[in-house]
């Protein structure tokens, strides 16, 4: 029997490590078999989501304060990287040696904002990081000498080929979407994580527990904010300019919040398949209906579908029939097989 | 036998209901003691009071000589109180292991074994994979007071540890409270359970409208006049005068 239990969990293993494999062989041989800019430009930008959406995810979808303010990070980390770039004369691929000034301007203004929203829940919480968004973005249209205005901030030309362009990029991307979701993971088994977690279901509990749960949001929203920065400072190298309407978008957060639904709040993978279904879907209808207000009708859309038919997301929810489907035919009752187990079976 | 924990006229009022007035109790060190009243005499709210859940409005709280009044909950579990809650406050959506590393100081691979012992102490270990939020009620308070041991608190404060959950269950937490009483934990429990009191503990304190009407061993206040007079609202001092 335990013989028969260990072989299953060494196949599931074996499954999940052949998965990655290949899940990696495709991930890097993916512009070189699909080399048009179109297609490597969509697949950056669903990258940079992953890489958004895990960060958002590590904080929000794992403690359960749903944050509308991810833009300020992504924002401050673009406008910091081009700015950097202007005023220290930074140009050519130096200026990627500024990406981690991207990611300590996110971190910074983490500190004292989550200070603030974080000692508030749930609608407080949100109506807190909106008002928050809409000062930078404010702040980023005013303030002229320092961010440009409505002219916004330009990158400095990158000598690449524009053959090689996307590519690179491509590649840059990657790395940051696989170094947040590993970030992600090791979150996720840690205790921190299961702090986490735990905040999510009754943070009160949790601090009678001797958790400063305080300082755990804190640490967690910081560091989501220092991975959101870095992303927004390539994002920016990406598309070389940053506007105020574009740094601080208010449609970014609604998409991060969408992805993270769709694929499975505080789960790894869901906010991954999220950013992969959405992020492209939304390009190809903006760029297909430039005029239109397409893509926001949809997502809307795709909005109350999921809270009608899957509110639990993608990967939950499958992984729900999954379970349903592995039980059928087998007794709703396990056998007892210990003492131990017949005594916790009694006192049901 | 030396006071671990005391409270000094500790009053609480929520708008114009006074819940705690000049609220005063005292638990001796390696004792179980009992804490009885009726409904709304205040003893979750002392409990709060106690845990740092609510703040008092005046008086003070004392472990061993320690004033730990209005102190936040993680500090008042760090110094050494942990308490479990009427309706059970389990993490429904972590699996009944996790939900007691939550909670758990020692190192990775330690704070796995010491939590799985805990799991054994109270029976449930077999539900380790299971999410918290499958258990029945009767295991879930098991699992909360297995997670509150996980840090090894020297006063365990039990609110209501027999409400609602059936007879062999109640003696099961009964055995377990006499065990760890006999390892040298101490005990402050609230508990409607007349029985259940009773039974387990060396002294009882009883409440009335936020204060303290009567305090002393189970045989003495099974019949006193006072906790009769506050459990049946009569006034029985005056029955018998007239």
């Amino acid at each position: 029997m335990a013989g028969a239990k260990i072989t299953s969990v060494s196949r599931q293993r074996v499954a999940a490590v052949a998965g990655l494999l290949l899940l990696a062989v495709a991930a890097i041989t993916f512009p070189l078999v699909f080399s048009s800019p179109v297609v490597t430009n969509y697949a950056v930008y669903a990258l940079i989501f992953v890489a958004v959406v895990s960060a958002w995810n590590m904080f929000s979808g794992f403690s359960g304060y749903i944050s509308l303010g991810q833009a300020v990070f992504f924002g401050s980390g673009a406008y910091a990287v081009g700015i950097a770039a202007r005023d220290w004369h930074v140009t050519g691929t130096a200026v990627f040696a500024l990406l981690p000034l991207a990611a300590a301007v996110g971190a910074v203004i983490a500190v004292p904002f989550g200070l603030v929203a974080l000692r508030v829940r749930r609608h407080t919480f949100i109506v807190i990081t909106i008002a928050v968004f809409f000062i930078f973005q404010l702040m980023a249209y005013n303030l002229n000498s320092f961010t440009g205005g409505t002219i916004g901030v330009s990158a400095p030309f990158l000598p690449w080929s524009p053959t090689t362009f996307n590519n690179r990029f491509y590649y840059i991307t990657l790395a940051c979407a696989v170094a947040a979701v590993v970030i992600a993971v090791l979150i996720r088994r840690s205790r921190f994580g299961l702090q986490l977690r735990a905040i999510r279901d009754d943070e009160d509990r949790v601090r009678g527990l001797g958790v400063r749960a305080m300082r755990v949001k804190l640490a967690a929203f910081v560091l989501s904010a220092a991975i959101t920065g870095l992303v927004g400072g390539v994002w920016f190298l990406y598309l070389t300019q940053v506007l105020p309407a574009s740094g601080f978008d208010p449609l970014f957060d609604l998409s991060l919040v969408l992805m993270a639904f769709l694929g499975g709040l505080g789960t790894i993978s869901g906010p991954i398949i999220g950013a992969l279904i959405v992020e492209p879907g939304q390009l190809y209808l903006t760029i297909k209906y430039t005029n239109g207000y397409l893509s926001e009708i949809l997502l809307g859309a795709l909005f109350l579908l999921i809270v009608l038919f899957v509110p639990r997301g993608i990967v939950p929810t499958a992984g729900e029939w999954i379970r349903r489907l592995r039980s059928r035919g087998r007794p709703a009752v396990p056998p007892v097989t210990s003492p131990a187990r017949e005594a916790s079976e009694a006192s049901r | 036998m030396s006071m671990l924990l005391r409270t000094e006229g500790v009053r609480k009022a929520y708008g114009g209901v006074q819940a705690l007035d000049a609220c005063e109790i005292e638990v001796g060190e390696g004792s179980v003691a009992g804490l009885i009243g009726p409904n709304g005499s205040g003893k979750t709210t002392l409990f709060n009071v106690i845990t740092g859940y609510a703040k008092a409005d005046a008086g003070h709280v004392y472990l061993a000589d320690r004033k730990i009044t209005n102190l936040a909950p993680d500090k008042v579990f760090a110094l050494g109180i942990g308490r479990t809650f009427q309706l059970t406050r389990i993490f429904a959506s972590l699996t009944v292991l996790e939900n007691m590393l939550v909670a758990s100081r020692h190192g990775r691979g330690s704070a796995r074994k010491h939590a799985m012992e805990q799991l054994d102490f109270v029976g449930i270990a077999g539900h380790q994979a299971e999410l918290a939020g499958t258990l029945s009620y009767g295991q879930r308070k098991l699992l909360e007071l297995a997670y509150v041991l996980v840090a090894d608190p020297a006063v365990i404060l039990l609110d209501e540890p027999a409400g609602g959950v059936n007879l062999s269950l109640v003696n099961h937490i009964a055995d377990r409270i006499r065990e760890l009483n006999a390892a040298g934990k101490t005990f402050l429990i609230v508990e409607h359970n007349m029985e259940f009191v009773m039974g387990l503990c060396d002294r009882v304190t009883v409440l009335d409208s936020g204060t303290v009407v009567a305090a002393g061993p189970p045989g003495i206040i099974r019949t006193d006049r006072r906790v009769l007079n506050a459990y049946l609202g009569e006034d029985l001092d005056a029955g018998e005068d007239e």
